[in-house]
């Protein structure tokens, strides 16, 4: 089955299995490896990805039902790294192992758009997905709201 | 300083380097967005694989002293940092200690992940080891450097080295003002005998400086763009991604398969049998059937379709729940005496009154967001290996074993790691990789899918401990014994499973009380269950125990728990062997004289979380707090904790102090943040780690159950963390915060509900997150 999808702006046409799942597409095939794959099952958030401006969790989204939408990675976030979430994460320190932050940034950066002064309940219920062995939860609230321009 | 323990021979000078994280330029002093551009890795063009490419500065012109330092004539410094990088840190902060003995500007280093060589010495990044285990031989190969350009400067000038200080990239003559670059020297003092370690002399500790400072991520940059290269995310042409089908119970096999149907899903290649292991298990991959594909997911969807039948073996009939019980017997029996002070069963049997209790903590698992992953390449007698290992030489020892060839034929890169927590130690899935890229004639990644990470892991050990106190008429505490049951770690390497002598140095033999009567017992064990090291191991359990029973003795005496802690450590004081009670301690591997078991110390922190955490006023609050510390990996630790019951009736962790004294600090921040995730990764195995095995197979097999860990909004809100200003030799930073931690939350539960929960995880007991 072919598929179209737009990713960080570049138009892809795939014959894939549509059950694929996008995570694999972007990672094996368009070798995009900065979405990571943590769980399988939509229980960490390690592999969250923008699909027409949703956050979703590209392990449990099969190919065919992005067909003709937009996604954007954590490599299309900016072009640069200068993301004001990219920002406030390296000033704030907050990756130890890193290996979740890209999802975890994919997530806030859905959430300052819709919330874009988060309150602490907000970050919670939108980063709950997210799960970080490492433990950098404090320093993630602190660097959402560092790039909102909200007190910590 | 202590003599130093390595002599590290020169040798041609970024030979054969790393990935892209190896030769990574970062730009030390540049504000975030600038040092983007200078320090994104080199990021593998995906048609080639990077080792090639990046072994460029062959045989380079300049200084190398060692294998660790090298400087360039156009003043560029390399720092090879030899340990691997899992989130605690390392590359931001041991280069930088490199850095400073030599008198290196940072904005000038460049940094490059080593592969696995015996020339760098000890490259396992495990136990905490990794500042404190080196600290002087790290600075000594960065003094040897300066001493030789220093050396190089003296001789153009025809004046004493004494004269000549190195800083900020210069060596300059204090009198006369001249100075050159140490890129200006590098060729000459190149040409230097290098000095032996006797006649280079360290800096005094203000000159280093950066020390205990807040450091840069340096890597920062890479991990927020998603440009971090880890082990999945290696590409090599023809590469083909392998998912193997495991033995569900240790020491089982396949019975019969048939490929079939997984070789009818488009995109599978092969389908191979791997070799059975027999014990010890040890490091060896673990069997079963492998799926190899065109790519990951073709792998999984053959490896659905695989009819495999098994022979499970001895261990089929494994219940933990059952070994719980049987762990609990054995710890109600005595055991054999590893540590004796006065005479435990007099004072018990004389005490006005005793209070007993026994503890119990499951198998927990490792959980690295990163499941474990390797890519490896056969070319003709060479293997090349790409892995977040945490042993690059482990791995590059077994994939050897495990091809039949010799360690020099093989070539270990360390890519970054996503967590480790010292599953990523173990090299099975390394020989995994390197056994299937000579099976099918082609380079081959080796995926474990989550649910494989939980269902073959090394699971930390399970545990029972009994501990009895004697109190006098006064309420004074006058016995203490423990007696503590668990498989040891050494049954996977072929050793008995009743606890050593040496497992007990994890808490139980370094336990600084002065109790006229103390004694610790060990009890028997068995094994059966693949038992590895988890981050802090089994001091764990032991300070779970210990630290609960503390608060027991507390509320027994009707007394406060932090006066019944200083009570029980008394005076501030070093203990000697005799004092301990003990014959020997492995003490982590360090000298008693550098670092002491040091009750002053435990003390110390203890003062400073309660004060921090205004500990005399905080039942006027509405919520409770529980207290415990612990000494591991030569660290204190002391903990704080608070409970509330929120409006749903369910008890949350709202507040957490944390006090830390490890000695000498290089990077603050990365200190700081190990104890941050500390107190996370203790919360997750408080309130729901626990592996069970029914029929001898893991019951878990994702982030749920006893596989779930902490979420952000279980985390508290407020966390407060308190270090030491120290200047004792440096302690271990990645482990020690997580011990207090569950004890501590246990106690706050107790105080604030009245259920004494003696079994983790909390869950099961108290309606806790």
């Amino acid at each position: 089955m072919s598929i179209t999808v737009r990713v960080n702006g570049t138009e892809h046409r795939l014959d894939v299995d549509p059950d694929m799942p996008l995570l694999w597409v972007l990672r094996d095939l368009l070798n995009l490896t900065g979405t990571k794959y943590g769980c399988g099952e939509a229980l960490c958030g390690a592999c969250t990805v923008h699909v027409d401006g949703h956050v979703v969790r590209s392990c449990v989204t099969p190919i065919r039902r992005v067909d003709g939408a937009s996604v954007i990675t954590i490599e299309g976030l900016s072009p640069d790294g200068s993301h004001p979430l990219q920002r406030a994460w390296a000033e704030l320190a907050v990756p130890q192992c890193g290996f979740c932050q890209a999802g975890q940034i994919m997530t806030a950066a859905g959430l300052l758009r819709k919330y874009p002064r988060p309150t602490d309940e907000q970050i919670d219920q939108s980063l709950a997905g997210n799960l970080c062995r490492c433990g950098t939860y404090s320093r993630i609230r602190d660097a959402i709201k560092a790039a909102a321009g909200v007190k910590s | 300083m202590t003599a130093p323990r390595v002599v590290i021979p020169r040798r041609d000078f970024l030979r054969g380097c790393g990935l892209s994280i190896g030769a990574l330029a970062v730009g030390y002093c540049l504000p975030a967005a600038a040092q983007q551009a200078t320090s994104e890795p080199d990021k593998a063009p995906q048609s080639k694989p990077t080792a090639a490419s990046q072994a460029v500065e062959s045989k380079a012109a300049g200084l190398n002293p060692n294998v660790f330092v090298h400087v360039a004539a156009d003043g560029t410094v390399t720092i090879v940092c030899h340990r691997s990088e899992m989130g605690q840190g390392i590359r931001s902060s041991l280069p930088v200690l490199i850095a400073d003995e030599l008198g290196a500007d940072m904005a000038r280093v460049k940094i490059q992940q080593a592969d696995g060589d015996k020339a760098y010495g000890d490259q396992n990044t495990d136990g905490s080891n990794s500042i404190r285990g080196i600290y002087e031989d790290m600075r000594l190969v960065g003094a040897t450097a300066r001493t030789m350009l220093v050396a190089a400067a003296a001789a153009r000038w025809k004046v004493r080295a004494e004269e000549c200080i190195a800083k900020d990239h210069l060596v300059t003559h204090s009198s006369s003002g001249r100075s050159l670059g140490f890129g200006e020297l590098a060729l000459s003092a190149g040409k230097l005998k290098v000095p032996a370690a006797k006649d280079v002399v360290l800096r005094p500790r203000g000159e280093l400086t950066h020390l205990g400072k807040a450091l840069p991520l340096l890597d920062a940059p890479a991990y927020v763009t998603g440009r971090a290269i880890y082990g999945a995310d290696v590409k090599l042409p023809g590469m083909l991604t392998a998912v193997i089908a495991r033995p569900p119970v240790v020491g089982g096999k396949v019975a019969s398969f048939d490929p079939k149907r997984a070789l009818a899903v488009p995109g599978v290649r092969h389908v191979i049998e791997m070799p059975h292991p027999n014990p010890p298990y040890m490091f060896q991959p673990w069997g079963g059937i492998a799926v190899v594909a065109d790519h990951t997911w073709a792998a999984m969807r053959g490896r659905a379709e695989l009819d495999v039948v098994w022979d499970h073996g001895p261990n089929a009939t494994y219940d933990s729940t059952r070994f719980a019980e049987q762990l609990a017997a054995s710890v109600a029996k005595p055991g054999e005496i590893a540590r004796k002070v006065g005479d435990t069963e007099a004072a018990l049997k004389s005490a006005a009154r005793t209070v007993e209790a026994t503890y119990h903590v499951p198998h927990l698992p490792h959980l690295p967001m990163e499941p474990p992953v390797a890519v490896a390449r056969i070319d003709g007698e060479r293997c090349e290996l790409w892995a977040p290992t945490q042993n690059p030489q482990a791995a590059q020892k077994e994939v050897a074993r495990a091809l039949g060839t010799s360690e020099d034929k093989v070539t270990v890169h360390v890519t970054f790691l996503g967590g480790g927590f010292g599953r990523k130690s173990k090299a099975d899935f390394c020989s995994e990789a390197a056994l299937l890229a000579r099976a099918v004639g082609a380079p081959v990644r080796v995926q474990f899918t989550r649910a494989d990470d939980v269902r073959h892991d090394y699971v930390n050990t399970v545990s029972a401990n009994q501990l009895t106190a004697g109190l006098d008429e006064r309420g004074q505490i006058i016995a203490w014994r423990h007696r503590t049951a668990f498989p040891s770690i050494m049954s996977t390497f072929g050793m008995p499973a009743r606890p050593a002598l040496d497992d007990l140095q994890q808490g139980v033999l370094d336990l600084a009380f002065a109790v006229p009567n103390l004694s610790a017992e060990i009890c028997d064990a068995t094994a059966h269950a693949r038992i590895g090291w988890l981050r802090s191991v089994y001091n764990i359990f032991q300070a779970f125990s210990i630290g609960s029973f503390v608060d027991e003795l507390a509320h027994a005496k009707r007394a406060d728990p932090r006066e019944v802690w200083l009570e029980l450590l008394g005076p501030a004081r070093t203990m000697s062997l005799a004092d301990l009670g003990v014959k020997q301690l492995r003490n982590y591997g360090q000298p008693l004289e550098q670092h002491p078991v040091d009750a002053g110390r435990l003390r110390h922190v203890i003062e400073r979380v309660t004060r921090a955490s205004d500990w005399d006023n905080h039942k006027a609050r509405g919520r409770t707090f529980g207290l415990a510390a612990h000494r591991s990996f030569l660290s204190y630790t002391a903990v704080v904790a608070s409970v509330a019951k929120r409006e749903d009736g369910k008890l949350a962790i709202d507040e957490i102090w944390l006090a830390f004294d490890a000695g000498t600090v290089v990077n603050m921040d990365r200190v700081r943040s190990q104890m941050e995730g500390a107190i996370i990764f203790g919360m997750s195995l408080a309130l729901y780690g626990g592996i069970t095995m029914k029929d001898g197979v893991i019951e878990q097999d994702n982030f749920r159950g006893g596989g779930r860990i902490l979420r952000i909004a279980e985390a508290p809100r407020r966390v407060h963390i308190e270090i030491v200003e120290s200047d004792a030799a440096p302690g271990g930073v990645g482990e020690p915060g997580v011990p207090p931690v569950a004890p501590a939350i246990a106690n706050a539960v107790f105080a604030l509900t009245g259920t004494r929960v003696r079994e983790l995880p909390l869950h099961k007991s108290v309606p806790v997150a």
